[in-house]
């Protein structure tokens, strides 16, 4: 600020003194004090910059080596989606490797395994978007209403349990639990003489499960953050609206949801943003061959034809239209949800 | 207290039962192999266990206890686990602080620069190809340095940094204080809660990963646990028979025995670091 402050003050008194020591009319005067000032200020920006620069070396410092961590982890990877417009040749490099254009865009696009694929991914992703993202919401709701907070506390910390545990352990537990030979569940379903399914392995039922173990293990995890928003409700709302006669459900409806709308709007807006991830880490413990048709999406697909079988051109397209499709869902959403008086991510 | 009405208390009563169902349906799972890890082998084979354990034994446990493979893998997790969450706790910390001071040039595009690897990547193939020119593959490096900085994170100690009053700072600075030693001695003691709950989340996360490990280890005796838990859980390419060793387990109690011992040091952790992650999802949940 004094550096700033200074600056101007000088600038005043120089200006001042050239006025009066000179008989031009001052109409060019002032053109050429103009065209002084802006030359000054911006020398004077320019060299509070190197200043700045100067006297923040130690932050630069330590913003290096985060720097170069993203360059090499994060940025180079992303010259290496090239390879998606090249036939890549593993002995030549990406680099050398010759470009062939929209070659694998094309063989993508025309394609019924991409199809299929792509199919899968976005219905996987639509359901569990129906299904796991209100889920939180309304077990959220549902705590808030509990009094008893001994109780409520407990059914909290039981319920974010699961988040903990990894996906390999989770599908292990599920396909013991789902066996239609050894499950606990089919025990119960043959007890009551139907026939035992089996979940895992029936393409009917295969993206069920999907969804409900997702839910089973994300569901206390994200009611946190609604729990959060909640609590910053002013509690005398509840009051006025309790004065208004207004009932329980109202009250909810009203105050509740109505405050915790932001919130809502930029975790929606994230998820969507997310949308084509369908959850490779739990489809790659929880599929098998027989329900690929239908639990098959694009990073499994990336994952086993890429690596497994050396695809590396090709796959890196279809992972390169994923990340595409991403982005346009997650700007588009973006700019609707702030279209809707909402505040978006940026 | 206002008086209810009587929907009202038929709601809260049926919200109560709800809550209790949802209580078991998370534990049960938890439960019904935790038994089954301590049951008799008759009754594992009999599918008899639903909730109790029957006929206690605990040779399932010595058996997988005892496997050398299992061993190593949980030694390997526990390294991986150990070195890369000091790592990732340094750089996320020392990256943060810069771009939480107030505006120093640049800083701005800095963190577009970070939000940016948010929302587009190189994706699985071109990681793979760098993870392989750099010669990490098959290495534990290539596991912890492509996840060191998680952005989420970042912008969670920063706001936190933020939040820190800057007369502290700048009567460091008047002391002469260099800005590394006002990071490390004021910064990080008055940031603990949030440092805490990005130790578990990067803990938690190099115990439970597998994908990156799945890509890029090749040798066995290089496997973390959850690679050795996806062999013999999922795969069912670790011969369970051969490692209960014939004795008079069930190989389902090995299995659960084995779920139950990758699983419980992270469930142990968390009660004790549950006030602060709570807190800490709190503050990345309310935007700057």
């Amino acid at each position: 600020m004094k550096i700033a402050g200074g600056g101007i003050d000088n600038m005043i008194k120089m200006q001042t003194s050239r006025k009066t020591g000179q008989k031009v009319s001052q109409k060019i005067i002032q053109k050429t004090d103009n065209q002084i000032d802006q030359s000054m200020i911006s020398r004077r920006n320019h060299s509070l910059l190197i200043k700045g620069i100067f006297k923040n070396y130690e932050l630069y410092l330590l913003s290096l080596s985060g720097l170069i961590y993203l360059i090499v982890f994060k940025y180079v990877p992303m010259y290496g989606i090239t390879i998606a417009f090249k036939d890549f040749n593993i002995y030549k490099g990406i680099f050398q490797s010759p470009w062939v254009g929209f070659d694998h865009f094309i063989r993508l696009f025309t394609s019924a395994k991409f199809l299929q694929v792509f199919t899968n991914t976005l219905l996987i992703s639509i359901y569990k978007l129906i299904f796991t993202f209100p889920a939180p919401i309304i077990l959220a709701l549902l705590l808030n209403e509990i009094r008893q907070l001994v109780f409520k506390k407990a059914i909290q910390t039981i319920s974010y349990i699961p988040h903990f545990i990894s996906w390999v352990v989770v599908s292990g537990m599920f396909l013991d639990i789902l066996s239609p030979n050894t499950g606990i569940l089919n025990k119960l379903i043959k007890s009551m003489d139907f026939e035992p399914i089996f979940f895992m392995g029936d393409k009917a039922y295969f993206r069920s499960v999907l969804v409900v173990t997702q839910i089973w293990k994300e569901v206390g995890w994200g009611a946190i953050v609604y729990l959060a928003a909640i609590a910053g409700i002013n509690p005398e709302l509840y009051e006025a609206a309790i004065v208004d006669g207004a009932s329980k459900l109202r009250q909810v409806w009203h105050i509740t949801l109505n405050g915790i709308k932001p919130t809502i709007a930029i975790l929606l807006l994230l998820r969507i943003g997310n949308l084509l991830n369908a959850g490779h880490e739990q489809i790659l413990t929880m599929y098998n061959p027989a329900v690929y048709e239908v639990a098959d999406v694009l990073s499994t697909y990336v994952f086993r034809v890429g690596l497994g079988q050396m695809e590396y051109s090709f796959t890196t397209a279809v992972d390169l239209f994923n990340n595409i499709i991403g982005c346009v869902l997650l700007f588009s959403t973006n700019h609707l949800v702030r279209r809707l008086g909402e505040q978006g991510i940026w | 207290m206002l008086i209810r009405s009587r929907g009202e208390k038929t709601f809260e009563v049926f919200n109560i039962f709800i809550m209790i169902l949802l209580g078991m349906v998370t534990l049960f799972p938890l439960i019904h192999i935790a038994s089954k890890s301590l049951s008799d082998e008759a009754y594992v084979l009999a599918r008899d266990i639903v909730l109790f354990p029957k006929g206690l034994q605990f040779e399932a446990y010595r058996n997988i206890i005892g496997n050398a493979r299992f061993a190593r893998s949980f030694q390997n997790t526990i390294i991986l686990t150990f070195v890369g969450t000091s790592i990732n706790v340094m750089m996320t910390v020392i990256t943060a602080y810069p771009l939480s001071r107030k505006r120093f040039p640049g800083q701005s595009a800095i963190m577009v620069f970070y939000v940016f690897t948010m929302f587009f990547s190189g994706g699985i193939i071109p990681s793979y190809l760098l993870m392989r020119d750099l010669k990490l593959l098959d290495s534990m490096w290539s596991l912890i340095l492509p996840g060191t900085i998680n952005v989420y994170n970042m912008i969670l100690i920063k706001n936190f940094f933020m939040s820190v009053p800057d007369s502290l700072e700048e009567s460091a600075k008047i002391d002469g204080c260099k800005q590394i030693r006002i990071l490390f001695s004021i910064f990080f003691p008055l940031s603990l809660p949030a440092i805490s709950t990005i130790t578990l989340f990067y803990a938690v996360g190099h115990w439970n990963s597998y994908f990156a490990a799945l890509m890029y280890l090749n040798s066995r005796n290089k496997y973390p646990l959850q690679l050795f838990l996806r062999e013999m859980l999922i795969e069912e390419t670790v011969d369970v028979v051969d490692i209960s060793n014939l004795l008079d387990v069930a190989p389902d109690s090995v299995k659960a025995a084995t779920i139950i011992v990758a699983t419980v040091p992270i469930l142990v952790i968390y009660p004790f670091l549950q006030k602060y992650f709570v807190k800490g999802v709190m503050i990345g949940a309310i935007k700057e």
